[in-house]
């Protein structure tokens, strides 16, 4: 490798660098400052913000990284960097500082002060993992930064160790990643066997000859799927996704159901995009390689998501929970951006994203709010919280329902771009079972509305009034699923300069 | 015409009121009651100066030129996607022969269900903010005239409306609330789903000549618009007209409520408080029927000259059954519930025959059937309040004991059955002229006769048991009316027999829109004509 291109390499990088520098700053800190370490958060904190800074520059920096340069004239990267992944990245990185203010305002994790150092580490691993699946475009590459993101999130479901279920999410959560990470590696070495590479974009080459063994291939792929398919949770892979959640601290239970949630995404979408598509067509249409039909089965794992988790919604009684299978739910939604395989389908999904954060974030920060007052997330504890606690259950109520997907909310946008897509690529009948979906989904959501609103208060009713800050993250949380919901044209337009992924 | 973005104004009024009473505490309870009060007669005023500017010639319906008090600009502009082109939304409002009926309904029926909702005092700061909620979302519903605007203001009832149904309302609350609620949004997925499809199908032409997809119904109307290959294009031979048609038809159907989609209605009539009940039976089932003579009946005019037997013979299906239901009720507010099916059967009918007799006789009777129902509403609110049971039979001889009450459920009662001089007889007797007219729905319309007859038997029985025969001692200490529930009835009844004796003064205002519509449905679209383009 030239010295020129592991400079320009380097360049490519920068997001990825300033995070591991701040790690590095982030635990000697944690060591200097033993004694009080109310200075980690804000450490880790600023160190989020610096790196956002460069990732939005990257949106100046396209091109791969790290080209062996020995295959083909034009040389593909271990990485490419475009503005399909500094999306994603914007996303976890939003999401990774919501958390960490989310993180200050939990009675959960300041209980345990003496290891924030570690906890925010943890964090640091993860989004240094998320990072480099957004990016990677080697299947090597791939599975490492898998691997970091499951590890360090293993460790954290686990963190506080305060109930028994911290600790059965955790090694739950350790089980099924193993297994599925040994079936996404034994698939990795098929491709390998099969193609000789560990580039996406020259076993995208490779497998259209026609002579390329279809079983394997096909089975290889499947093996890979599991892998990604349980980063995002997604039938029949979702299994873990409830326990875990209701287990772990609230807030990396909302880190994974967005950020992590995002990266498994980006990896889905990229994986298939540049292993699997020959050509665009100029409606924004993606052309399949014709060796399996990949698209029925996304279509299937899409309904057979939404419809289970939907259903098994129905019968929590736990919000955080029931927030699990909702995000299973969601999964299944965002599929179906994929499904389509248009860049239409891109775009909704990207919108997708950006309102998800929102509002899932939104729904476990009121969610925790309250615990830290209650120390439940029972629905029934629920009952007559709405006349108690306004501001709180005012905003619950605004992201549920944008959860569901009724207008005037930003849900709303998301759930049409999505049904715009499908009905454009003619599934008119996937659209109908998401659709339906979306009336059971209404169910679960407003059950908890129900608890809090129609169920009178009592004497013994808590009344819980945020600080000031909290009510800050709040409003910036709920002010614009409302505003998005009536003007969506910023997001449309910067998702729609967001779908470039690089290719051949 | 007018100066100002009225009908933004009567649409946004009560948004503005809910922001005030959102800062005021909550326990200025009369100063909330008098800002709601205050804010939904200025409505009524707007809609006096809407009527008071109103162009009687003018016909809407298709042609955006001739419709009034138009608002339009650029809502959402997305451009500059290769494979997409523009994406645009629109702010339009406007209205025509066919809304403004609808536009005076909703700002007389949200009044006087204010004066309703006087003795409201639990949480009474949330009840009117998710009022004025509801009236803002009741209004844009019927001034919309882009699909995306009509269908987020159809959505924005919903949530007030499950409250206030599932906080304020009966034992069975909770159940009734969530029913609507579900009830409702399956309904309005198949509208989304058919939006969607419009979308996609039709372009609409901008200044610049470029060719954009386009969410503006008046466009939508226009077959030229259409692409070849657009699923619910005509030009398309294999296109999904007839299904997307028959799904908004459902989605309409729901509402209105339809046999067999009605079931929802009983529940959450008996369990919402009067005044909610009042708007539910009075503006909220007409946003079905609307639906269908606004969007479905111009977009779709060929399917609807198909379906138009299947359509009077719902109208006939729904006549008879509600009015049989009714007459086995117990319940007094369930009998009205079921008047309201049978009643809107009537709407059914008359739109089937496309004569311009039975959409006009359609639309009257919307309106009428909002000024009816809603007193007889209240007129179960005012017995319920007084004696806390609604039960037919429990009752007796409350004519000795509130005459005057008495003198306005006759008035009601007689205007339901529809008395000759009440307003519900014009708009009964247009329907059935209309309808018998047109011969392959004759039979039909022979059949809903009954349902005058089975209507003047529950409405008379019912006044027999309650208000005649020897007092049942338990109410001697029944009072008659209060000033408040004058002001509510004294109008109703003066509409009532106003446009009983004087129909015109409705008539005329829908008259010129109605043969629009009338002509179009039974020529647009016709798809032999159309190949020629």
């Amino acid at each position: 490798m030239e010295l020129a291109n592991l400079y320009q390499s380097i360049n490519l990088i920068i997001p990825e660098i300033v995070l591991s520098i701040a790690l590095i700053v982030l635990v000697i800190a944690d060591l200097i400052f033993h004694t009080n370490k109310k200075i980690i958060p804000f450490i880790a904190g600023t160190g989020i913000l610096v790196t956002a800074i460069f990732v939005i520059n990257q949106f100046n920096y396209i091109g791969f990284a790290f080209s062996t340069a020995t295959h083909t004239a034009r040389s593909f990267g271990m990485l490419a960097v475009d503005s399909f992944g500094v999306f994603f990245k914007l996303i976890v990185i939003v999401s990774s500082f919501i958390i960490v203010l989310l993180s200050l305002a939990s009675d959960e994790i300041q209980k345990t002060t003496d290891r924030i150092g570690e906890y925010y580490a943890l964090i640091y691993g993860m989004i240094l993992g998320m990072f480099f699946m957004i990016t990677a475009t080697d299947l090597i590459l791939i599975y490492l930064s898998l691997e970091l993101l499951s590890l360090s999130s293993y460790v954290l479901a686990g963190f506080t160790k305060l109930r028994d279920r911290n600790s059965e999410a955790s090694l739950k959560y350790l089980l099924y990643g193993a297994v599925s990470s040994g079936l996404m590696l034994f698939g990795i070495s098929l491709v390998y066997g099969l193609t000789g590479s560990t580039n996406l974009y020259i076993i995208n080459t490779l497998i259209q000859n026609p002579h390329i063994n279809l079983f394997t291939l096909s089975f290889a792929t499947i093996l890979i799927f599991a892998g990604i398919g349980y980063k995002i949770s997604s039938a029949p892979f979702h299994f873990w996704t409830p326990d875990v959640y209701e287990g772990a601290p609230i807030t990396i239970t909302a880190f994974l159901s967005v950020a992590s949630k995002a990266a498994g995404f980006a990896l889905l979408i990229r994986f298939v995009k540049t292993v699997f598509v020959s050509y665009e067509t100029n409606e924004g249409f993606w052309s399949l390689i014709e060796v399996f039909d990949w698209q029925s089965i996304l279509v299937v794992i899409s309904i057979l998501t939404m419809t289970l988790g939907n259903f098994s919604a129905l019968w929590q009684n736990n919000l955080k929970r029931m927030l699990a299978y909702s995000s299973i739910a969601h999964a299944g939604y965002m599929l179906l951006g994929l499904v389509v395989l248009s860049n239409q389908g891109l775009i909704a999904i990207l919108i997708y994203f950006m309102i998800y954060l929102l509002m899932n974030l939104g729904a476990f920060l009121v969610v925790m709010l309250i615990a830290n007052k209650i120390n439940s997330e029972e629905i029934d504890d629920y009952n007559g919280l709405g006349f108690t606690s306004p501001l709180l259950s005012v905003s619950l109520a605004i992201f549920l329902i944008s959860l569901t997907g009724l207008p005037p909310t930003a849900g709303f946008i998301g759930k049409l771009y999505l049904f715009i897509a499908l009905v454009d690529a003619k599934m008119i009948a996937v659209a109908i079972i998401a659709l339906l979906n979306s009336v059971v989904s209404l169910y679960y959501y407003v059950r908890v509305l129900k608890h809090m609103y129609l169920v009178k208060a009592t004497a013994s009713t808590p009344s819980i009034i945020p600080s000031t800050s909290n009510a800050i993250l709040l409003l910036v949380l709920v002010v614009p699923v409302l505003i998005f919901g009536v003007y969506f044209q910023p997001l449309v337009e910067f998702a729609k300069d967001c779908i470039v992924i690089l290719g051949i | 015409m007018i100066g100002f973005p009225i009908l933004s104004l009567i649409t946004f009024l009560p948004v503005i009121g809910m922001i005030i009473i959102l800062f005021l505490k909550k326990e200025q309870i009369n100063n909330i009651k008098y800002l709601t009060l205050i804010i939904t007669a200025f409505q009524v005023i707007l809609s006096v100066v809407l009527l008071a500017n109103y162009n009687y010639s003018a016909a809407g319906v298709y042609e955006e030129g001739s419709f009034q008090f138009i608002e339009k600009f650029r809502w959402i502009e997305i451009t500059g996607i290769s494979w997409l082109g523009t994406v645009k939304v629109d702010y339009f409002l406007g209205v025509d022969g066919l809304s403004m009926p609808m536009v005076l309904l909703t700002a007389i029926i949200s009044f006087i269900a204010t004066i309703s909702s006087w003795n409201i005092n639990y949480s009474a700061k949330g009840y009117f903010a998710l009022f004025l909620l509801l009236d803002t979302g009741m209004m844009g519903v019927f001034v919309a005239l882009d699909f995306f605007l009509f269908y987020i203001f159809w959505e924005l009832m919903l949530l007030p409306m499950y409250f206030l149904i599932g906080i304020w309302g009966g034992p069975r609350k909770e159940y009734a609330a969530i029913k609507f609620f579900i009830y409702t949004l399956f309904g309005s997925i198949f509208i989304l789903l058919v939006m969607i499809g419009l979308y996609f199908s039709a372009t609409e032409t901008l200044a610049d000549g470029s060719k954009v997809f386009t969410f503006n119904l008046l466009q939508l109307m226009n077959p030229s618009n259409y692409n070849y290959d657009g699923i619910l294009s005509p030009f398309n031979p294999n296109n999904l007209r007839l299904i997307a048609y028959i799904a908004l038809f459902a989605g309409f159907a729901i509402k209105i409520p339809m046999f067999p989609f009605h079931t929802w209605l009983p529940d959450a009539h008996v369990e919402a408080p009067t005044p909610i009940s009042v708007i539910l039976a009075g503006v909220l089932l007409k946003m079905g029927t609307y639906g269908i003579l606004r969007i479905s009946y111009p977009i779709f005019p060929d399917i609807t000259r198909d379906l138009m037997w299947w359509i009077a013979m719902f109208g006939m299906v729904n006549i008879i059954y509600g009015a049989l239901v009714a007459l086995a009720q117990k319940d007094f507010k369930k009998l009205i519930a079921y008047s309201s099916v049978s009643h809107m059967g009537y709407v059914l009918l008359g739109m089937a025959s496309l004569t311009s007799v039975g959409i006009n006789g359609a639309i009257f009777q919307m309106f009428n059937h909002g000024t009816i129902t809603a007193m007889l509403f209240l007129i179960v609110g005012v017995i319920y309040d007084r004696s806390h049971t609604r039960g037919l039979n429990d009752f007796g001889g409350l004519a000795s004991q509130m005459p005057v009450y008495t003198g306005f459920v006759t008035v009601a009662f007689f205007a339901a059955i529809g008395l000759p001089s009440m307003s519900g007889f014009i708009s009964e007797a247009l329907v059935f002229v209309g309808a018998f007219g047109v011969e392959s729905i004759r039979v039909l319309t022979m059949l809903s006769t009954l349902g005058i007859l089975l209507g003047a038997g529950y409405m008379l029985w019912t006044l027999q048991r309650i208000f005649f025969g020897p007092l049942n001692e338990k109410w001697a200490s029944l009072t008659d009316l209060e000033f408040r529930e004058y002001a509510m009835f004294i109008p109703l009844s003066i509409i009532i027999i106003f446009l009983g004796i004087y129909p015109s003064a409705m008539l005329d205002l829908m008259n010129t829109s109605v043969n629009t519509l009338v002509q179009f449905v039974n020529t647009g679209f016709n798809v032999s004509s159309l190949s020629g383009l």
